[in-house]
């Protein structure tokens, strides 16, 4: 007999909001209810109804209404719409899930550090830049000190919406400050590039760490390959360019993303690593805490308390 | 175009950068930035070839920190006034501020050609620091003059005083660049000026610089030595010399100049840019010109023609910035040729 799925619900019915959607079709822990947009004719809400799904166009406030549709909710709408949206979330016993910028709870990558953070009522999923390049950065922490990370992360201009553009050092800091407290480097440092060829090239991105001259380049390479199978698991697009390089006391690890190309496009890889990796907590969520697979809050174990 | 005057921004200390593999000393910076505005350059340029934040893995670690070059610049300049660049998605607002506090009067704020949406909250945040604000339309030899205007347009709403038509790779031809600057003096505002950054690689920088007043433009960029990436900026000393002889008012002393450019800088240069196989090839394939170097380590260690790669990153349309996809491309050269040597049947081409 299949397990009870947990309910969540979508704020957001833009690019990622719809392309969560299909992610969380193909969920066997997930059972999405609704998808809450503010624009009525929205391809994203066209394409929820279309489905099958309840839909609104008058915000969270409508959902809040319907209390026992969800545990979790994904929003995937703006910085300023989350710091909004949190604390009602956080009042109604929900736990966020946030694409946003916001950052009202703590960074979480899968691969890295999301078992930590399945207690918190609220986490966010930091960059796409971070998602693809922290997970390398701890698989090189975890067999050598990294003294320094750098990332470069270059996106197509077209799956780079106006919220990365009008924001590109939220982008910069919070990418180099992941590398630091999810990655474990002592510095980090984070360049984005966009880059506007047609056909638009898929997502890449480079980190460089300083490791010393006498690092054992083995046994990184292996853990290098180990962390991509992990993140392989829910992006089966994120893949090595070519072998890490080894040069001058600092290893190169060139990366690409290629999406899976269900709502989104695949190059959006930057896009789709932030879809997969918001599913993938969610479903950590739900397998870690079997009461918030049936109607009741989440409860004291999972809910409320922010720390 | 007799008596009209032009204002020149020198740009050894920042372009120049890149030709000195990121190793000025503070000492250099103070010493030239001193004979530049002694000369009377009204705006001098100082920050990493890759803007301010630039000093990393990715484009060359600076010798120093940059806020000791900023300093040492701003302490040196006393008639003129001092320049810094930062390019979104590098630097933040952060540097900027530190760059204000530390002298600086001037933001340069660069975005590639089509990307002028990602300067917004820079521009205003210089803006809101009480700089005056110029930006920068790189890589301008890839779209067209209309597209140019249009991005040029959102720069312009965001508070720019002047934006620059910038040949990053030194690509365009004499006609290109003419077209370029009147499309953006036929869009903006009056109040608004326009700037031309030429790369020498086609040899062509003086004549576009010349093209490009002609058109309009208000500010000009150069470099004493032509001292920067690829094969060189426009040599300031040789833009000055030619615009005295169309009558055109700079402010700068051509003599002292020339004295800056020998006696300053000549003597401290570790390259001296110039039109070879390499930098030709940049300004023939439209790359970026920062890549010649990065593109030359490339080569020796994977063991494969630096023109081949340089060709393949114009192919790819390469924006400036993605010096790791020289690495990629490196890689994928020195693959593709290792199978072609091995698809050879032992006896191989000799025996058939």
């Amino acid at each position: 007999m299949a397990l009870k799925k947990t309910r969540v619900a979508i704020i957001g019915s833009g690019n990622i909001g719809a392309d969560l959607m299909y992610k969380i079709r193909r969920s066997h822990l997930l059972e999405l209810t609704w998808m809450v947009g503010i624009i009525p004719d929205s391809d994203g809400l066209r394409k929820a109804r279309e489905l099958g799904y309840k839909t609104t166009h008058r915000g969270i406030e409508e959902l809040l209404e319907h209390d026992d549709d969800f545990t979790i909710a994904f929003d995937a709408t703006t910085a300023r719409a989350h710091y909004r949206h949190a604390p009602l979330l956080q009042e109604a016993s929900k736990i966020a899930i946030d694409l946003t910028p916001a950052a009202v709870g703590p960074y979480v990558v899968p691969v890295v550090n999301a078992s930590e953070h399945i207690d918190k009522a609220n986490v966010n999923l930091t960059t796409c830049g971070g998602q693809a390049t922290t997970p390398v950065v701890a698989a090189i922490g975890r067999v050598a000190p990294v003294d320094y990370a750098e990332i470069v992360s270059t996106v197509s201009s077209r799956s780079a919406g106006p919220g990365t553009r009008q924001n590109i050092d939220e982008f910069t800091e919070t990418t180099a400050r992941g590398l630091v407290e999810l990655g474990g480097a002592q510095k980090g440092k984070a360049i984005i590039i966009l880059n506007p060829a047609e056909p638009p090239i898929i997502m890449r991105n480079t980190v460089y760490a300083k490791i010393g001259k006498d690092a054992d380049q083995e046994s990184i390479k292996r853990s290098i390959e180990d962390m991509v199978k992990a993140v392989q698991e829910y992006v089966p697009g994120y893949r090595l360019k070519a072998p890490p390089i080894f040069d001058d006391g600092r290893v190169t690890v060139l990366l690409e993303v290629e999406g899976a190309g269900d709502y989104l496009p695949r190059y959006a890889g930057n896009l789709d690593i932030m879809t997969s990796a918001a599913v993938r907590v969610a479903e950590e969520f739900a397998r870690r805490f079997p009461q918030l697979r049936d109607k009741r809050k989440p409860g004291d174990q999972a809910g409320g308390a922010e720390r | 175009m007799s008596k009209r005057r032009i204002s020149i921004t020198d740009t050894t200390l920042r372009d120049g950068d890149h030709a000195m593999a990121h190793q000025f000393t503070v000492d250099h910076i103070r010493r030239i930035a001193r004979g530049l505005d002694e000369a009377g350059v009204p705006v001098i340029e100082v920050s990493h070839g890759d803007g301010l934040s630039g000093s990393s893995i990715q484009y060359g670690f600076s010798l120093e920190p940059e806020e000791r070059y900023i300093e040492a610049a701003a302490e040196a300049i006393e008639r003129g006034r001092l320049a810094i660049l930062l390019l979104p998605g590098i630097g933040t607002r952060e540097d900027l501020k530190r760059a204000a506090e530390l002298g600086a009067k001037i933001a340069r704020i660069a975005t590639h050609c089509t990307e002028a949406d990602i300067s917004e909250q820079h521009i205003k945040a210089a803006k809101d620091l009480g700089l005056d604000v110029h930006t920068f339309l790189m890589m301008a030899h890839m779209v067209e003059p209309e597209k140019l205007a249009e991005q040029a347009k959102l720069m312009e709403s965001y508070g720019a005083d002047c934006i620059y038509v910038v040949d990053s790779a030194g690509a365009m031809i004499t006609s290109q660049a003419r077209e370029r600057v009147r499309a953006l003096r036929e869009a903006l505002a009056d109040s608004v000026e326009v700037g031309f950054h030429a790369h020498n690689n086609l040899c062509l920088s003086v004549a576009n610089s010349v093209a490009a007043i002609e058109e309009g433009a208000t500010r000009i960029d150069g470099s004493t030595c032509g001292l920067g990436a690829g094969a060189g900026n426009t040599p300031t000393e040789a833009l000055v010399a030619v615009l005295d002889k169309m009558e055109i008012k700079t402010g700068v002393d051509l003599f002292k100049l020339m004295d800056v450019a020998e006696e300053v800088v000549l003597p401290i240069m570790k390259h001296i840019p110039r039109i070879d196989r390499a930098s030709l090839t940049i300004g023939y394939a439209g790359v970026y010109s920062t890549f010649l170097f990065h593109a030359f380590r490339a080569a020796e260690k994977f063991k494969v023609d630096p023109r081949d790669i340089l060709v393949e990153l114009g192919r790819r349309k390469a924006v400036g910035g993605q010096e790791d996809m020289i690495i990629d491309v490196a890689i994928e050269l020195a693959q593709r040729r290792s199978q072609e040597v091995a698809a050879v049947p032992p006896g191989g081409c000799a025996s058939n």
